[in-house]
C-alpha cells in the first residue's frame, strides 16, 4: 500500500503473563473503511487504544501519516492523535454534561468557539446523526442507548477528524437500530472523507461498513481482505467466525 | 523440603512487598504528574470554582456540627478533669488550644475525607470504567488537567477556609457549654479566650488543612484514576479512598504537630 493512513508493524502487547497483541501488522489507506473482527478478548480493543496513544505497546511500531508515534515525544505525537475521533463501546458520554455540550466538548475546549456558535454547531451535527434540537439540553443519562450512539458519532465528527475509531458500534442494540447506526457511520464517514477503523463481532454490520475486513485472533492478524474476498475465503478461522461454530481452529478459552 | 519451605516462604514475603513498592511507585509518578500539570496552561478556573464550592460551601454543615460538639465536649472534660485546680481559666485556654490546633483540622478533615474524597473517587472512577477518561483523551484534553488539578487546588485552597470556619464554630461551642450549663463568668471566659489566642495555634491548624486538603483530594483522584472492573472497581476505589486518606490525615497530623510543637 502506498502511503497509508496508518501503518501498524510487528505490534506486541502484553498485560504481565498475558499476551494480548502478537506481532500485528495492519494497513488502512486514506479514507478506506477497516473492519477488524474478532472474538471477544483477542485485543481488539487494545489494538485501537495502542494507535491513539491510550496504551503505550511493548514494541513494535505505529506510524500514522508516515511519522512513527511510538517513542515520539508526546509533544509532537499529539498533533496526530489531535485529528482522531473515536465512538466508544458504551458510548461514554460525559454525564456531568448535557447532550449539547459533550458534543461541543472539542469545539469549546480546543477550538476555542464560543458557546453560543458550539451549540449551533452541536445542533447541526444532532441532526446529522437523525437527533432534534430537543434533545440537546437533556443529560445523556435520560437518552436511551441508541440516541447515546448517535450523540457519541455526533460528537466523534464533530471535530472533523481524519480518522475515526468505532468499538463495536452496534453491540447492544436491536437490528434495526444496529443498522440506522451503520447507515450513519458510513453517511458520516464519507461526509467528512475520513479514514475508519472499527472493530465488531457483528457480521453484519462489518459486510456493510467495511472496504476492507481483517481478523484478528490470538493477538495476531489471521487473515483480511476485501467483503467480496470474504465471501469466497476458505480461511478456517474466517468461515468458523462467520458460522459461529464452536467447532474449528478457535478455540474459546473458558 | 527445607529449601522448599524457605522458598516458598520468601516467595509469600516478596509478592506484597512487590506489589507495595510498585504502588508507591505508580503513586509517586501519579503526584508527579499531577503537580506538573498544576503549574502548566491549560487551567480549567471554571472546573476549580465549582470544585471549591462542591468541597466547601456543601462541607460547611457536617464541619460545623462536628467541630461545635467537640468544642463543648472539650469543656465539660476539661471542666470534669481540672475541677480541683481551679477549671475557670483552664477550660478556655484548652477549649482554644484543643480546637484550633488540634480539633479543628483533624475533624474537618476527617468529614471532607469522607464526604468529599469518596464522592471523587466514585466520579473519577466510574468515569474510568465507562472509558469517559479515555474519552476525554481522544478530545485532545488533557484528563489530569481536567480532572484531577482542580480537585487538587481546591482541596488545597478550601480546607484551610473550612478549618478556620471550625475554628470559630469549635470555641463557640465551648464557651456555650462553659456560660450556660458550667455557669462560668463570661466576660472572663472571653478575656482568657482572647489573652490566651496565639497566632502560631491557628497558623499550624491553616496548615494541617491544606495539607489534609492536598491528602484528601489526591487519594479520591489516585483511587479513581486506577480504578478497574466496574461497579466493584469503582466501590473498592471508593472505600481505599476514604480508608486511605482518613489514616493519612492521623499521621501527618502527628508528624506536623511535631514538627511545630517540639522543641
Amino acid at each position: 500500500m502506498k502511503n497509508p493512513k496508518i501503518a501498524v508493524k510487528n505490534l506486541h502487547k502484553a498485560f504481565g503473563d498475558k499476551t494480548v497483541l502478537d506481532g500485528v501488522d495492519l494497513e488502512i489507506a486514506s479514507g478506506e473503511s477497516l473492519v477488524v473482527i474478532g472474538g471477544s478478548g483477542t485485543g481488539k480493543s487494545v489494538l485501537i487504544k495502542c494507535i491513539q496513544g491510550l496504551i503505550t505497546p511493548d514494541s513494535g511500531s505505529i506510524k500514522i501519516d508516515g511519522f512513527e508515534t511510538i517513542g515520539a515525544e508526546r509533544k509532537d505525537a499529539e498533533k496526530f492523535y489531535a485529528k482522531m475521533g473515536m465512538l466508544f463501546q458504551g458510548g461514554a458520554l460525559f454525564d456531568s454534561l448535557t447532550v449539547w455540550e459533550n458534543v461541543a466538548f472539542g469545539l469549546i475546549e480546543n477550538q476555542k468557539m464560543s458557546r453560543k456558535q458550539a451549540k449551533e454547531m452541536a445542533i447541526k451535527y444532532l441532526h446529522q446523526v437523525g437527533l432534534s434540537a430537543d434533545v440537546a439540553d437533556l443529560s445523556p443519562s435520560e437518552l436511551s442507548g441508541g440516541m447515546q450512539k448517535r450523540v457519541g458519532l455526533a460528537r466523534a465528527i464533530a471535530t472533523q477528524p481524519d480518522i475515526i475509531f468505532f468499538d463495536e458500534p452496534t453491540t447492544g442494540l436491536d437490528p434495526i437500530m444496529a443498522d440506522v447506526i451503520n447507515d450513519l457511520i458510513i453517511n458520516s464517514v464519507k461526509k467528512i472523507g475520513a479514514s475508519a477503523l472499527t472493530i465488531t463481532h457483528d457480521m453484519a454490520s462489518a459486510r456493510k461498513i467495511a472496504d476492507r475486513i481483517a481478523m484478528l485472533y490470538k493477538g495476531k492478524i489471521v487473515w483480511q481482505g476485501t467483503v467480496e474476498e470474504l465471501k469466497k475465503t476458505d480461511n478456517p478461522y474466517v468461515i468458523q467466525f462467520m458460522n459461529g461454530s464452536s467447532q474449528g481452529p478457535i478455540k474459546v478459552e473458558l | 523440603m527445607l529449601i522448599k519451605y524457605i522458598e516458598n516462604f520468601l516467595r509469600a514475603l516478596g509478592k506484597p512487598l512487590v506489589g507495595f513498592v510498585s504502588r508507591l511507585g505508580e503513586l509517586s509518578l501519579f503526584i508527579i504528574r499531577a503537580l506538573y500539570n498544576c503549574a502548566t496552561p491549560p487551567f480549567y478556573l471554571k472546573l476549580l470554582l465549582k470544585q471549591m464550592v462542591d468541597i466547601g460551601f456543601y462541607s460547611l454543615p457536617v464541619v460545623a456540627l462536628t467541630t461545635v460538639f467537640a468544642g463543648m465536649v472539650i469543656a465539660l472534660q476539661t471542666n470534669a478533669g481540672f475541677s480541683s485546680y481551679g477549671a475557670e481559666s483552664a477550660v478556655a485556654t484548652v477549649v482554644l488550644i484543643a480546637v484550633t490546633r488540634e480539633l479543628a483540622p483533624v475533624f474537618s478533615g476527617l468529614m471532607v475525607a469522607g464526604r468529599i474524597g469518596a464522592a471523587m473517587a466514585a466520579e473519577i472512577g466510574t468515569m474510568r470504567v465507562t472509558e469517559q477518561i479515555d474519552a476525554l483523551s481522544t478530545l485532545s484534553t488533557n484528563p489530569y488537567k481536567y480532572l484531577v488539578t482542580p480537585r487538587l487546588l481546591a482541596g488545597i485552597l478550601v480546607l484551610p477556609i473550612l478549618v478556620l470556619i471550625g475554628d470559630i464554630i469549635g470555641i463557640f461551642g465551648g464557651y456555650t457549654v462553659a456560660i450556660y450549663q458550667l455557669e462560668y463568668n463570661a466576660a472572663n471566659y472571653i478575656n482568657t479566650t482572647i489573652n490566651e489566642l496565639a497566632a502560631i495555634d491557628v497558623i499550624t491548624g491553616l496548615v494541617k488543612g491544606a495539607v489534609f486538603g492536598f491528602i484528601i483530594a489526591l487519594m479520591g483522584c489516585y483511587n479513581g484514576y486506577k480504578s478497574r472492573g466496574g461497579a466493584q472497581g469503582v466501590g473498592t476505589a471508593t472505600t481505599n479512598a476514604v480508608v486511605a486518606s482518613s489514616i493519612l490525615i492521623l499521621i501527618f497530623n502527628y508528624i506536623i504537630t511535631g514538627m511545630i510543637f517540639t522543641k
